[in-house]
């Protein structure tokens, strides 16, 4: 059984509770004031911004907004931890009860989201070397988060990373988070545990932690399921506790030091007043929402009338989304664009290691290429040359197509002259077509299309071949 | 007793106090005492009333998302008991 603790950074320009900048990358301890340093004396004030970007992931994810909340005091020691205690919401969150759909190979699941609360980031620790001593690097306490909570829904590690790439997907469509696992804007935990087939009672949980990317989540649930398993299987017990998922060994390690510190005397922080997220709040709030990616994909099939996986593979970004619909105003054949996006602008943006809104080839030119397929300037098979072409220099297709020479061949001599040379060349296999061995007819075309640089018209090549073989 | 010694000794370590015998007993005691002050609270029939974590009546005190600026990095690190160029210096956290 898995249950994911989901902490997002928020994209406001400031603080949760102080003015200072959120900005990643600056030079270390720049972005302090008394406020986030926690120094005696000064008072936390409210991002009116973080709470609406809580409220729209709240919205989002159908939540339950709760009419009154409030925040708490989360008391323990580390040095990233300026105040000695960290300001979170506890016994009342923001917002409860909502649900996230998954899709695992075609299994369609809904995941339950127990909680979505606000709560300040800590500062960051460095350890160097050997020295005994750590740094730290105040510049991102006090950065806004929401945490969200699911159930322990999920049973395979399938399902866990399904579920944290459907959330991202949320969250950067509502341009709330960049979600971004390796620079730690978007990170996760993760409670496990295992039980016999048929117990209903929930077995004792490990929470597994520091899992940066996709694939380590999917590598630390499974050793951590298989220790588990293999504990209990030979007549151990698992231990409640906090372990880390070590990279380098590829295993998850227990973090003793962290285990008396458990008990987190919450208690309702004074320097807050409470939270009540009017109806009309919401509502204002919910105006802001964009089409989300569960709807831009029923859309998509409804009108674009395109496959469902099509659909899915389309909305997984907000940016590939656009793209694609940018096309589609260009000239409006949506499945030839999704298959062209689908495959080769997918497959070229792998390998230059860039994502859809730094592609060197502009949506236009992708429709006007397909348009000049249709029209039967450019053969399928020269557009994959152009296509590549395209992406290489970023310019026209037409352009290309001129430069290259690689206008198509309609002239009906040229190609005739192809034909009549193939047949002659061929004797074997015409006598055998003509013997009945039709299947040899696309080894004509083959032939023809090598011989004229993949320039010939397709179509016409084959009426010709067939009217000649006869 | 209100509180247990013991309870007293997890609650120190926690506030990272390192407290002598004898100071546990007279915390114990004092905690105890207070405890049982408080409590005469309870006789009261609170039922129908709900929770208070604040005595005034305000709420939604927020401000807008603007970067209002920051210390220099120097005042930030000034009353740091140890620090180098840039960073806050502590002893070395393992994990």
């Amino acid at each position: 059984m898995i249950g994911l603790e989901i902490h997002a950074q928020l994209l406001t320009k400031s603080k949760i509770f102080c003015g200072c900048s959120t900005k990643f990358g600056a030079s270390a301890n720049t972005q302090t004031c008394p406020v986030c340093l926690g120094l005696p004396g000064v008072l936390p004030v409210l991002n009116k911004e973080a709470v609406n970007f809580a409220i729209m992931m709240a919205l989002a994810t159908h939540s339950r907004i709760e009419p009154r909340c409030r925040f708490a005091r989360k008391n323990y020691f580390y040095p990233d931890l300026p105040k000695g205690y960290q300001i979170s919401q506890y016994e009342q969150p923001l917002a409860t009860g909502g649900q996230i759909e998954i899709d695992v190979n075609g299994d369609i699941k809904r995941i339950s989201l127990t909680r979505i609360h606000m709560e300040e980031d800590a500062g960051k620790s460095i350890h160097v070397g050997t020295e005994d001593s750590s740094l730290v690097d105040l510049n991102r306490a006090g950065v806004p988060l929401i945490e969200i909570v699911s159930e322990p829904d999920m049973r395979m590690p399938e399902e866990a990373v399904e579920y944290l790439k459907r959330l991202r997907e949320v969250l950067r469509y509502l341009e709330i988070c960049d979600g971004n696992m390796e620079e730690g804007s978007f990170r996760c935990d993760a409670n496990v545990s295992v039980r016999l087939v048929g117990e209903t009672r929930l077995g004792t949980k490990a929470e597994v932690k520091n899992m940066n990317s996709f694939r380590f989540v999917q590598k630390a649930l499974e050793y951590e399921i298989t220790r588990q398993i293999d504990l209990l299987e030979g007549g151990g017990k698992v231990v409640q506790e906090t372990r880390l998922w070590d990279t380098g060994r590829g295993i998850t390690v227990s973090m003793r030091s962290k285990e008396e510190a458990h008990d987190y005397r919450y208690f309702p922080e004074p320097d807050l007043v409470p939270l009540e997220v009017s109806i009309e709040w919401q509502e204002e709030i919910r105006k802001r929402l964009p089409e989300l990616p569960d709807e831009k994909r029923d859309r998509f099939i409804r009108e674009y009338e395109i496959p469902e996986y099509d659909a899915r593979v389309l909305t997984s970004s907000k940016v590939l989304a656009g793209f694609f619909e940018e096309c589609i105003l260009e000239y409006r054949k949506p499945k030839v664009i999704s298959n062209w996006i689908m495959g080769d602008l997918l497959r070229q943006l792998k390998l230059s290691g860039v994502d859809v809104d730094e592609s060197p080839l502009k949506p236009f030119q992708l429709s006007k290429m397909i348009r000049m397929i249709d029209d039967g300037i450019i053969s399928g098979k020269i557009a994959k040359t152009v296509f590549e072409e395209m992406y290489k220099t970023g310019k026209d297709p037409e352009g290309i197509v001129k430069e290259k020479g690689l206008v198509q061949i309609k002239d009906e001599s040229e190609i005739e002259d192809y034909v009549e040379r193939v047949i002659k060349e061929n004797p074997t296999e015409a006598e055998a077509y003509r013997g009945g061995k039709e299947r040899l007819l696309g080894f004509f075309v083959g032939q023809v299309m090598k011989l004229s640089g993949g320039k010939a018209n397709p179509a016409v090549v084959n009426e010709m071949l067939k009217k000649k073989l006869s | 007793m209100k509180i247990t010694r013991k309870e007293v000794g997890h609650v120190s370590k926690l506030a990272r106090l390192a407290l002598e015998e004898e100071e546990i007993e007279q915390f114990t005691r004092q905690l105890s005492d207070i405890l049982t002050y408080v409590e005469k609270l309870n006789e009261l029939d609170t039922r129908n009333v709900e929770p208070t974590s604040h005595v005034l009546p305000v709420k939604n005190v927020l401000r807008e998302d603007e970067v209002s600026g920051s210390v220099e990095r120097g005042k930030a690190l000034m009353n740091a008991p140890d620090r180098t160029e840039e960073f806050f210096r502590v002893p070395k956290v393992i994990e």
